[in-house]
């Protein structure tokens, strides 16, 4: 038990929390049924964020057919997750 | 010096009025590719579309977007306007104009920003059919059909 708590608080200090802006468009908007939320996540990167969401809300599209942007740039969704972030999640687009 | 200007507006595109800001005394070649709502998509009969974007997000690529069509082509005046909420069958959905000193750059230019709009723009396009049902084009998550569709985007 000794050690399994250790490893809880490791993990604790390896994934600090996080408070981050997520905002959601088309099929993701449907989905979670709101436009954006203020989320607290452990989650180190934003793959591991959108995993989280993903299990949490149910979301149909996996990780690897969208694209993330944060502070309206595209970033690597290897990317590590900062206080602050504004996050989307970009569904597969078709403009034109 | 050129101009560049994307836009995305909830009010009917004013093709004629955009035209007229493209023209230039050192452009010779005014180029205006529209994508119009069509009435079929996939084998389904199509009724109306409805767009949504990352607003925010959208004006910054585009802007990144212009920067890499001014380094590769020699544009006087650029100009993109893309529709948002709900469209009618023949409605402009996208508007794409440049003006260029000769037509080679603006054919290539055009073609370049319109193939690079679709692609990476967070614009959403939902389509509603005649049986009244819908669906967010490309967003399928059967991984197969998916990519099938994307090979397949229409105009």
């Amino acid at each position: 038990m000794a050690a399994k708590s250790e490893t809880t608080v490791q993990s604790r200090s390896d994934n600090p929390v996080r408070s981050v802006k997520v905002r959601y468009f088309a099929l993701l908007k449907e989905e979670r049924g709101l436009a954006e939320e203020t989320i607290t996540t452990g989650a180190p990167t934003l793959l591991d964020l959108y995993i989280e969401l993903q299990q949490r809300h149910n979301f149909a599209l996996p990780a690897e057919q969208l694209r993330v942007a944060v502070d309206d740039a595209f970033v690597d969704f290897a990317s590590p997750l900062r206080e602050g972030d504004v996050v989307v999640f970009v569904p597969p687009v078709a403009g034109g | 010096m050129s101009c560049s200007m994307f836009t995305l507006t909830d009010e009917t595109i004013d093709s004629a009025a955009l035209k007229e800001r493209l023209k230039d005394d050192g452009a010779g070649a005014v180029l205006i590719f529209e994508g119009v709502v069509r009435n079929h998509n996939e084998g389904k009969k199509v009724r109306a579309l409805s767009y949504e974007a990352c607003d925010s997000l959208a004006r910054a690529e585009a802007e990144r977007l212009f920067e890499e069509a001014r380094q590769r082509f020699h544009i006087v005046k650029c100009l993109v306007v893309h529709r948002l909420g709900d469209l009618q069958v023949g409605d402009t959905a996208v508007f794409v104009g440049v003006s260029t000193a000769h037509r080679d750059q603006a054919y290539a230019a055009s073609r370049f920003l319109i193939d690079e709009i679709k692609i990476r723009l967070p614009i959403w396009k939902k389509e509603h059919y005649i049986d009244t049902s819908s669906a967010w084009v490309n967003c399928s998550h059967q991984a197969g059909e998916h990519s099938h569709q994307r090979e397949h985007q229409p105009c």
